[in-house]
């Protein structure tokens, strides 16, 4: 297989996270990519906010029933297992501790854990939807994203400067260039994508962090 | 009881003559999906304004609540997104629109309360961030809790698939989503339905809410279940290049 670069790296890496049989709910766009590079053997749970444990795979519009939708409003289908439930219910699984990871996209990050990802004031305001309960309620927050800005500001800050999503909760980041853990002390970097040194990291990263005694390879 | 139980099946004529300008309004729909359209279609007609809405989204400028946001009868919406009602954005950025955003496992426990009876709920959702900004923190077993209060309407307007000329109704499948408890939350709740059945065909483990909080069944006149504007745009755009 090729090896894996951007956006694709860092779904492939984030995969790796999950155990057969784990419930997880995964962003729209990037997170969502997750599903195309589980490990062999690794089945999931996929959870949709509306009330669905055991999301497939998008319907063919022929298919598409106007009963059965996802958190997007777009046409859902449910797997062998899976079930539907009222959105109180569905917050319960997610509140409750209920769901073991979700992967969650962001604007910023930070070596606290903090995560800020549903506002720019005066600019942009969609509403947080559901990830202030995720990041509430989710024993493993992983955060995917780019690591800089395209204008080349680092996304994993000291501290986060726009509004937060939730506080402290992060467990893990991964970007394209390397994946950091979120540990008591601080980010702790452990594996580098292909290409990357530490020196690399150290230059377009704002956040402080330490580098783990063996280091791995992403992918 | 059994079949002579009281009708509550109504006509829109008698469901619009619920609703007035100024009122606090709750709406099941869900991005403008799985939304009481027709009776959303009859409210537009009266002219209803000043419309203080409850609603997971802000649904969008053709679907389910947005439809009334697009002319301007929405005064404030308590909601968790509006990404994907562009005008709603403009309204609020423009200051004519008044909106609320909450979280949506704490948009659901909040109306709830407002139909089970309680005085409000701890969550741990928004500790840390500015949706904590002015509610009481409680802390319990050595963990921080925001208190939230309960949401009601006086009109919650929701839609399901079947009814029984008694008023229980039945959902299918994600259909259930926040109708199921929005029909708990206000002091008039009116449900538009696909399908009318006699009392007796829905059994007691189909049938979702029960008859005794329902006081309107509007049975639909048109299509049972069209298909929505957002999902006939997207189907046409993936399948223009094969025409």
């Amino acid at each position: 297989m090729a090896e894996l670069t951007g956006r694709a790296l860092i779904a492939s890496r984030c995969a790796k996270f999950f155990k057969d049989g784990d419930f997880v709910n995964l962003g729209i766009g990037l997170p969502l990519m997750c599903v195309n590079y589980l490990p062999e053997g690794v089945d999931l749970w996929l959870e949709a906010e509306i009330g669905i444990v055991g999301c497939g795979a998008s319907p063919s519009w022929e298919d598409a029933d106007p009963d059965l939708i996802d958190a997007g409003g777009q046409p859902a289908s449910v797997i062998p297992g899976g079930s539907v439930c009222d959105h109180a219910t569905s917050f319960a699984y997610i509140r409750g501790g209920h769901v073991d990871a979700a992967v969650l996209g962001t604007l910023q990050v930070d070596q606290e854990g903090n995560i800020a990802n549903w506002t720019i004031p005066g600019k942009l305001a969609p509403g947080m939807g559901g990830a202030m309960d995720l990041c509430a309620g989710v024993k493993k927050i992983v955060v995917a994203t780019d690591h800089c800005e395209k204008s080349g500001q680092s996304k994993i800050l000291k501290k986060c400067t726009l509004p937060l999503t939730g506080a402290g909760c992060v467990t893990d980041i991964v970007t394209e260039r390397c994946y950091f853990q979120v540990g008591p002390d601080g980010l702790v970097l452990r594996e580098l994508a292909p290409g990357y040194t530490v020196e690399d990291i150290r230059a377009c990263t704002e956040a402080d962090f330490t580098v783990a005694d063996e280091i791995g390879v992403m992918a | 009881m059994g079949k002579s139980v009281r009708s509550k099946v109504v006509t829109m004529e008698e469901v619009l003559a619920k609703f007035e300008d100024g009122q606090t309004i709750m709406f099941g729909d869900w991005h403008g999906e799985l939304s009481a359209e027709e009776i959303i279609t009859g409210i537009l007609e009266k002219g209803v304004k000043d419309i203080h809405a409850i609603a997971v989204s802000g649904g969008m400028p053709d679907q389910g609540v947005g439809r009334l946001i697009n002319v301007n009868r929405v005064k404030s919406l308590a909601t968790t997104h509006i990404g994907l009602n562009p005008v709603a954005r403009d309204q609020m950025f423009a200051g004519t629109l008044d909106v609320e955003f909450i979280p949506q496992g704490t948009f659901a426990e909040r109306i709830r309360c407002g139909g089970a009876g309680l005085g409000g709920c701890l969550t741990p959702t928004g500790v840390g961030t500015d949706v904590e900004k002015g509610k009481q923190k409680l802390t319990i077993n050595g963990k921080e809790y925001l208190l939230e209060l309960p949401l009601r309407a006086d009109v919650a307007l929701i839609k399901a698939w079947k009814a029984d000329t008694a008023g229980n109704i039945a959902f299918r499948l994600t259909g259930r989503a926040t109708n199921s408890y929005m029909a708990f939350a206000a002091d008039t709740v009116i449900a538009e339905v696909e399908e009318l059945v006699e009392v007796g065909e829905l059994g007691p483990d189909e049938i979702d809410v029960a008859s005794p909080v329902i006081d309107m069944v509007y049975v639909r006149t048109g299509e049972k279940k069209p298909v929505c504007p957002m999902w006939k745009r997207a189907r046409e755009k993936a399948e223009g290049g094969k025409k």
